[in-house]
């Protein structure tokens, strides 16, 4: 037996370990204990982590799945002479009036009635019209611009349903509850249960959701404006942030004297990564719109507001890119005649550059779903239109999702889910690219 | 790279420069203001832009008071030509106008939105006067001639004809213009119910403000956000609780939400138009007369804003969920939208 007293006491030569001794035995297994139960933590962590993750993803992709499709309905459009009249009689500046102004509703109210020759007292055919999305009439418009010689025709046509009787066919509004209860009257079930009988419901593919910018009904929102928004916001960040923080970082890394100066600099560059966003968006307002007076939620301010944001993270990772090449790069180089510049451009810089770009597209990732600071800077707005340039007013992807979520009508909840699916595929896209490009191109010294 | 990404830096400063330079004139209208308007405006905006030749208008929502802020900082095109408002406009806010040039304003009534205060169809609608509203949500009530912390936990508490479930209530913070309303119109109208309290008003408006308007913090009230929707989701979730949320959302989510009836009124379209339904106010929206003809479209904005197919009882606006105004009020603000009738406080 080996006491630790008897060791202590020094009286005898210490032992040879007794690994097969009861006391030494119960410490072994002691030992493995308590790293299975470090394992089983860890593993309930990561555990934990992925419920988290499949639950926040799954629950978006139920919703958002509905999101993609949208009903139509079948209707003979009579393109009525009468109605479309103006169209036919005038020419030049007066011609483009008449299109935008011709009564299209008209077409489209007419049909249904046909259709539905029974509903009569006027708040039921208010009801009735109420079938197709307003969105018909842009449609209808468009096929007679294209060609004029359909007025006096009649063709079938798949016209957009409105949003409560989108909402109806997908299930999301139940049958089964009182009529006082629910958007949708059992009149209008009527209505979508014999079009259905007949084959004229159908749910198609949402192409309109990857085209259109936003709208107030759901059945027309798109969030082609938003994507396009972002795009020239993330345009103007990289133009602006990537040089700068690729130049800064150089000059930090090779040619700054190290003193006090250099390192204030190097603390505060940290400390800037971790500033709340917001409070760029309020420098963004204070210097941008307030004192260059930039037009209010265009993307050239957003992202000349990002690209502050996005700064230290592109100084950092860039820095830690050019730390990773080894000195013995420069020191060859200098020492077959190099000029500092020379090492730097022709050798340290594109050796670095693969950390350099994984760093930058991060920070783009970063800058691609934020919010707050654009919330300041007008960006939070309603905007129709398809923005043609960094001069226009537009939005971004995230605060499109914002404003959705913060929509009334039901039908937003399933668009909201569809639009966090495209950012999220965006990010992954991203930083899938960032990971690519680290494998493909990183050297290991 | 280094050469390309001196160039285009080069080339961004001077397309930033060349901007700055020539500003070119705006052609499309810029609104900002409360979200409580925002569904409204943005639906009329659009279709304003679908059925014109003019640009969809860029509406922002930025809140009443922010709005009026933006509003009043000047003539010019760099300043928005509209705020919506979901209160009327206030004395200081048109100084404020005024001591920026702005001299003309016009004032446009949209229609009335009602706040509701709803529960889970799961549970038994709530049937509540404004004064045990007050008692339930208020800080600091009276007993005895003073004034105490807020004791009451459960509903039966203040009256035995409510339920006997806690007191939890689900509403906006204090930033949002819902929660001014709600304090104005059903807190405050629940306050004025005791005698003493009403006879402080005339004395000490501020501390009568402060007992009226100031809401209980130990947790009976629960800022739930700004997103109506999230308030919506909560309640169904929670079938206890009460939610504070405008009229539009209860109409969106009939089939899982039950307004309450306040003072014995139901948050109906027709209680709110017609006035019975206390807790419901009027929302505005402010145009820019020195505006009107400078950037294009405006008057033809508002006109699309006060036509029957917008405003009118059975119009767009309506089925967002508007309460449109009784006919000789919309006649009114029909009239001074279309002369520009500049507003005389």
């Amino acid at each position: 037996m080996s006491k630790p007293e008897d060791l202590e006491k020094g009286s005898k030569l210490p032992q040879p370990t007794a690994w097969k001794s009861n006391e030494m035995l119960k410490r072994v297994k002691g030992r493995y204990r308590s790293e299975g139960r470090f394992k089983a933590m860890g593993f309930a962590a990561i555990c934990a982590a992925i419920i988290a993750l499949v639950l926040l993803v799954g629950s978006i992709f139920l919703t958002g799945i509905a999101g993609f499709s949208q009903t139509y309905v079948k209707l003979d459009i009579y393109f009525d002479p009468a109605v479309l009249e103006e169209i036919q009689t005038s020419s030049g500046e007066d011609l483009e009036n008449a299109f935008i102004s011709a009564n299209y509703a008209k077409l489209t109210q007419d049909s249904l009635r046909k259709l539905f020759p029974e509903v009569k007292s006027r708040r039921e055919v208010f009801r009735l019209f109420q079938f197709v999305s307003p969105g018909s009439r842009t449609q209808l418009q468009n096929i007679v611009r294209e060609d004029p010689g359909v007025i006096g025709k009649t063709q079938s046509l798949w016209i957009l349903a409105a949003d409560d009787v989108d909402m109806f066919v997908k299930g999301k509004i139940s049958r089964n509850v009182a009529q006082s209860d629910r958007k949708v009257s059992d009149l209008q079930i009527g209505w979508i249960d014999s079009l259905s009988a007949d084959g004229r419901l159908v749910k198609r593919f949402n192409w309109r959701f990857f085209s259109s910018g936003d709208s107030r009904e759901p059945e027309l929102a798109g969030i082609w404006g938003a994507t396009v928004g972002s795009f020239y916001t993330l345009l103007v960040t990289l133009i602006v942030a990537f040089p700068i923080g690729v130049l800064a970082a150089i000059y930090l890394e090779e040619f700054a004297p190290q003193n006090k100066i250099t390192d204030i600099i190097e603390v505060n560059i940290n400390n800037l990564a971790a500033v709340p966003s917001i409070v760029f968006g309020l420098l963004g307002l204070a210097i941008f719109l307030n004192v260059f007076q930039f037009p209010r939620s265009a993307p050239v301010v957003g992202g000349l507001t990002l690209a502050l944001m996005t700064l230290p993270t592109i100084i950092i990772a860039a820095r830690a890119a050019i730390k990773a090449v080894p000195p013995s790069i420069r020191d060859a180089a200098t020492g077959l005649g190099a000029s500092p510049n020379q090492v730097v451009f022709h050798h340290v810089l594109p050796l670095s550059m693969p950390g350099i770009m994984t760093g930058t597209i991060i920070g783009m990732a970063q800058a691609l779903g934020e919010t707050a600071p654009l919330l300041m800077i007008g960006m939070v707005a309603f905007v129709v239109d398809i923005p043609q340039g960094i001069f226009d007013a537009s939005t971004a992807l995230p605060v499109q999702i914002f404003l959705w979520a913060d929509s009334p009508e039901r039908a937003f909840v399933e668009k909201t889910s569809a639009a966090i699916i495209v950012l999220l595929a965006f990010l992954v896209t991203m930083n899938g690219l960032a990971i690519w490009l680290r494998q493909k191109f990183e050297r290991r010294w | 790279m280094l050469k390309k990404s001196i160039l285009t830096v080069v080339g961004a400063g001077a397309l930033a420069m060349s901007f700055t330079a020539g500003a070119e004139a705006r052609d499309q209208i810029r609104i900002v203001g409360s979200s409580t308007v925002f569904p409204f405006a943005t639906a009329v905006a659009e279709e304003f832009g679908r059925s014109t030749k003019f640009k969809t208008p860029i509406v922002e929502s930025t809140g009443s008071g922010g709005g009026l802020k933006l509003f009043c900082a000047g003539v010019g095109e760099t300043h928005p030509d509209i705020t919506n408002a979901s209160r009327r406009i206030k004395k200081s806010e048109v100084k404020r106008c005024a001591d920026n040039g702005i001299n003309d304003i016009v004032e446009v009534k949209v229609g009335y939105d009602g706040i509701a205060l709803a529960n889970s169809k799961e549970t038994k609608q709530f049937s509540l006067t404004t004064r045990q509203v007050w008692l339930a949500l208020a800080k600091e009530i009276p007993v005895g001639g003073s004034m105490i912390e807020n004791p009451y936990k459960t509903w039966n508490e203040i009256d035995p004809s409510l339920p006997a479930t806690k007191i939890e209530v689900l509403g906006p913070p204090p930033t949002s213009g819902t929660r001014d309303a709600f304090a104005e119109l059903a807190m405050e109208g629940g306050c004025k119910t005791f005698p003493e309290i009403k006879a402080m008003k005339k004395k000490d408006k501020k501390a009568y403000k402060k007992i009226c308007h100031t809401v209980r913090e130990d947790g009976a009230y629960i800022e739930a956000g700004e997103n109506d929707n999230l308030i919506v989701n909560k309640l169904q979730a929670n079938p206890n609780a009460l939610g504070i949320f405008g009229y539009s959302f209860l109409d969106q989510n009939s089939d899982v939400l039950q307004g309450s009836q306040v003072n014995g009124v139901l948050p109906t379209f027709e209680n709110i138009s017609s006035g019975k339904y206390p807790v419901s106010r009027s929302l505005f929206f402010y145009v820019k007369k020195a505006h009107v003809g400078k950037i294009p479209g405006i008057q033809e904005y508002l006109g699309e804003f006060v036509s029957e197919k917008a405003m009118g009882d059975f119009g767009y606006l309506a089925e967002k969920g508007l309460i449109p105004m009784p006919k000789a009020e919309m006649q009114k603000f029909r009239a001074d939208a279309k002369n520009l009738t500049p507003l005389q406080m």
